[in-house]
């Protein structure tokens, strides 16, 4: 059997979180993707490593429906995705957290929580007009939301706007929703980047206890000591391929891995 | 003088459901959008063509008028809604421009120009609603019922994915939520809500024309919510006592009938302009409109 085959099995039968077969996708004649294919482990932390441009973010985006390939296939759980518009791959568990972090300032933070949560019978005009059940629903949502809130620590900030929190916390509320909606598979695009490095051991615990409860964890990050300390595996990334896949101590050592960041 | 004053409270009634109905798509939603005339406009001529020319009762017409317009809101929010911003006024500025030349140019269904007359007046248990107190009454439980309607669409979970879609819909998408549903829907909900004000409106004046559904109706009924404040039901309906009462307050100083209609149109400009520079979010909103 080829890789390819491998991973094509791999992908059908959801031994993987998720998977990719073959994935190309062109940018104005730039290779963003080149062929990649690549399986990330369920129950596990792996990161996604690679110097700027190797078209870590770009792989996420296509997981998450956001890209369309241009070639190749990508499953979830066994299922492929690889046409799927974006809310129905978070609805087969897949929560994306974004580098950008993508935030409703608007809103509390317990309404943040509460919007996250799935298919909501309130989220139906004709049941919110008639009020049937959504109360009962929006009590339900509450509880979940503050559960969600608790995991991360953020309980105490349930009635601040969202737009007030710190960009630290920011980060801890855009993984409570990911949490709040159920998400058992979660792709995290540079969590800890930018916060504040106490917080940093606190994010380490709490991506180690989500991994813990039977979630798969994709995280792209620069900080090679934070995926030391926390990947059970790497896939190193370049020039949109996949260069290394492996134990963080065997593949961060290597030389063309080292290279690729020196570039 | 009385029945006067009731006429202005009944053009508030109808004008505040149309920005009420308005808000949902641009207060919640933030979708500026230029069509509520014309499903204004669509309601007003199911209610008219069919209670003169098919002789049906109103609630017949209320009802056809509101399902033509949730198609019509369909027909136009799906092609629409692909475009962002500035463009999606545009798209339905000119969806505004069709609907009416429809109305003023299908002769053979609309009479064109020439209008609707001899629209019966509503009738609640058989008995007809001809006085004007008895059309107030009736224009106000309707605008109580729409309050009801938005104000409960506003704070719910509906509400609040919209209010989210209008600061990151690719968020909203990452959530794992149909974002093009929960604005379409808005649409529909916002048209079908105007085209019951259109029916209110054909019975109460009982002649409808074109002329009463114009792109300057759009901007009218946007500039009640935009000057009200957006996001809550309050600032449309305040926004539409307004709009409604300034320029019937003119009528009162006396000027020359030439200057009147003039006057009006600056003291409706500058106070559109004023609004957007002192108070962005209009005098009770919860969203500021320009930067």
């Amino acid at each position: 059997m080829t890789k390819r085959e491998a991973c094509i099995a791999v992908g059908e039968t959801g031994v993987a979180c998720l998977s990719a077969v073959g994935l190309s996708k062109t940018f104005d004649g730039t290779r963003a993707l080149d062929d990649v294919t690549v399986s990330f482990a369920k129950n596990a932390i792996t990161a996604l490593v690679g110097p700027n441009g190797a078209g870590k973010t770009t792989l996420l985006n296509v997981f998450s429906g956001f890209l369309r390939p241009d070639a190749g296939q990508c499953f979830v759980d066994g299922r492929d995705i690889s046409h799927m518009a974006p809310h129905r791959i978070a609805q087969l568990g897949v929560g994306r957290t974004f580098q950008d972090l993508r935030i409703v300032g608007g809103l509390t933070v317990l309404e943040h929580a509460m919007l996250a949560r799935g298919q909501q019978r309130g989220e139906r005009v004709g049941w919110a007009v008639l009020g049937i059940g959504v109360r009962h629903e929006e009590e339900e949502n509450r509880e979940a939301g503050l559960r969600a809130l608790g995991y991360v620590g953020l309980e105490t900030k349930a009635s601040t706007r969202a737009a007030d929190l710190s960009y630290g916390e920011q980060k801890l509320l855009t993984i409570a929703c990911c949490l709040a909606a159920g998400r058992r598979t979660l792709v995290m695009d540079e969590p800890v980047a930018g916060i504040h490095p106490a917080m940093v051991s606190d994010l380490t615990a709490l991506l180690r206890r989500l991994c813990g409860n039977g979630r798969s964890l994709i995280v792209v990050e620069h900080d090679l000591t934070f995926v030391r300390e926390l990947a059970a595996e790497v896939v190193v990334m370049d020039e949109g391929r996949i260069v290394a896949q492996g134990l963080p101590r065997s593949v961060l050592e290597r030389t063309e891995v080292l290279e690729a960041f020196v570039d | 003088m009385m029945e006067y004053l009731l006429h202005i409270l009944i053009l508030t009634c109808i004008y505040g459901v149309l920005a009420m109905a308005l808000d949902i798509v641009v207060g919640h939603a933030g979708l500026l959008s230029m069509t509520q005339a014309a499903f204004f406009g669509i309601g007003a001529y199911a209610s008219a063509l069919l209670t003169t020319v098919a002789g049906v009762p109103w609630p017949v017409g209320l009802g056809i008028g509101m399902v033509l317009s949730s198609l019509m809101a369909c027909a136009i929010a799906l092609p629409s809604l692909r475009v962002h911003d500035d463009y999606f006024v545009v798209a339905t500025l000119g969806f505004q421009m069709v609907a009416y030349s429809l109305l003023n140019n299908w002769i053979g269904l609309t009479q064109g120009p020439f209008g609707v007359a001899g629209i019966p007046p509503l009738t609640v248990g058989g008995y007809p609603m001809r006085s004007a107190w008895m059309f107030a009454l009736v224009a106000l439980v309707f605008c109580g019922i729409s309050w009801f309607v938005v104000a409960r669409v506003g704070r719910s979970p509906f509400g609040r994915v919209l209010r989210a879609i209008r600061e990151d819909e690719i968020l909203v998408l990452a959530l794992g939520k149909d974002t093009l549903y929960f604005k379409v829907t808005a649409f529909v909900v916002s048209g079908a809500l105007a085209a019951a004000a259109g029916t209110l409106y054909a019975h109460y004046t009982t002649y409808v024309d074109p002329s009463s559904f114009t792109i300057m109706e759009s901007i009218l009924i946007a500039s009640m919510v935009i000057i009200g404040g957006a996001g809550s039901p309050w600032g449309p309906i305040l926004g539409a006592v307004v709009l409604v009462t300034i320029p019937e307050g003119l009528r009162f100083l006396g000027l020359p009938v030439g200057m009147a209609g003039h006057i009006r149109q600056v003291v409706y400009g500058s106070t559109l302009v004023l609004v957007m520079v002192a108070r962005p979010r209009g005098i009770i909103g919860r969203y500021s409109f320009g930067r």
